[in-house]
């Protein structure tokens, strides 16, 4: 059980244009950000990406949940840029 | 028995195939959608595409998706594919189809099921073009 600040570590995987601006597939991370919203501003202070928040969704081990759910060590992030299937 | 199936192909499709295991007795209507890669878009050239999937999560929304269309149309059944990798002009990036009784429901439940997939789906399309640098294009509706 981490204390409340202690960091948190986390499996990204990035897709897409978040793949390409970070230079990687996945990485472990330790974070201290409390929510997927607070992480992906503090990816984009890391490598730049250009989206802004308000176009991404987050998956946490493969089940879309709101940036607002709180950061749990362990888990199996993934940011979701807009789509386009089809 | 209902077919539903959402699958995710690295070949190009076959749709004689595809639409086999529809085949049903009860069926009045089959309905199928091909989408293909064009070679414009937005004013551009296009000379191909490449679709990056994020599997585990395409296939349960896929999978999902293909459900909610049986049961809110009343459909026979509904089958899905969508290609991932690179794929050239011509190319059937996106197959759909369904049976019913009548042709309104697999009308209905065709347009529903691309209409999710296409706003939906954890797939991303990346346009290469001639005379423009390669592009990561966006559906307008993009949710989940």
């Amino acid at each position: 059980m981490s204390a409340p600040n202690s960091p948190k570590i986390i499996h990204l995987r990035y897709f897409a244009l978040l793949r390409e601006q970070a230079h990687t597939e996945s990485e472990e991370r330790p974070t201290t950000a409390g929510t997927y919203a607070e992480l992906y501003q503090e990816l984009q202070r890391c490598y730049g990406f250009s989206l802004p928040l308000g176009q991404m969704k987050v998956a946490v081990n493969d089940t879309f949940v709101d940036l607002s759910t709180p950061v749990q060590e362990g888990d199996d992030v993934v940011f979701i840029p807009p789509v386009a299937g089809g | 028995m209902t077919i539903c199936q959402f699958s995710l192909a690295a070949e190009p499709l076959h749709p004689a195939a595809l639409s086999r295991p529809l085949a049903h007795l009860a069926a009045g209507a089959f309905v199928s959608f091909e989408g293909w890669v064009r070679n414009h878009n937005a004013g551009k050239t296009v000379l191909a595409l490449e679709y990056e999937v994020y599997t585990t999560l395409a296939l349960k929304e896929g999978e999902r998706i293909v459900a909610t269309a049986i049961e809110r149309f009343d459909l026979l059944g509904a089958i899905a594919y969508h290609r991932y990798g690179t794929l050239q002009l011509g190319d059937i990036a996106v197959w759909v189809g369904t049976t019913a009784a009548h042709r309104r429901q697999a009308f209905a439940g065709t347009a529903y099921i691309i209409d999710e997939i296409k706003c939906r789906l954890p797939i991303w399309k990346k346009e290469y073009y001639a005379g423009a640098p390669a592009t990561w294009v966006y559906c307008r509706e993009h949710r989940h």
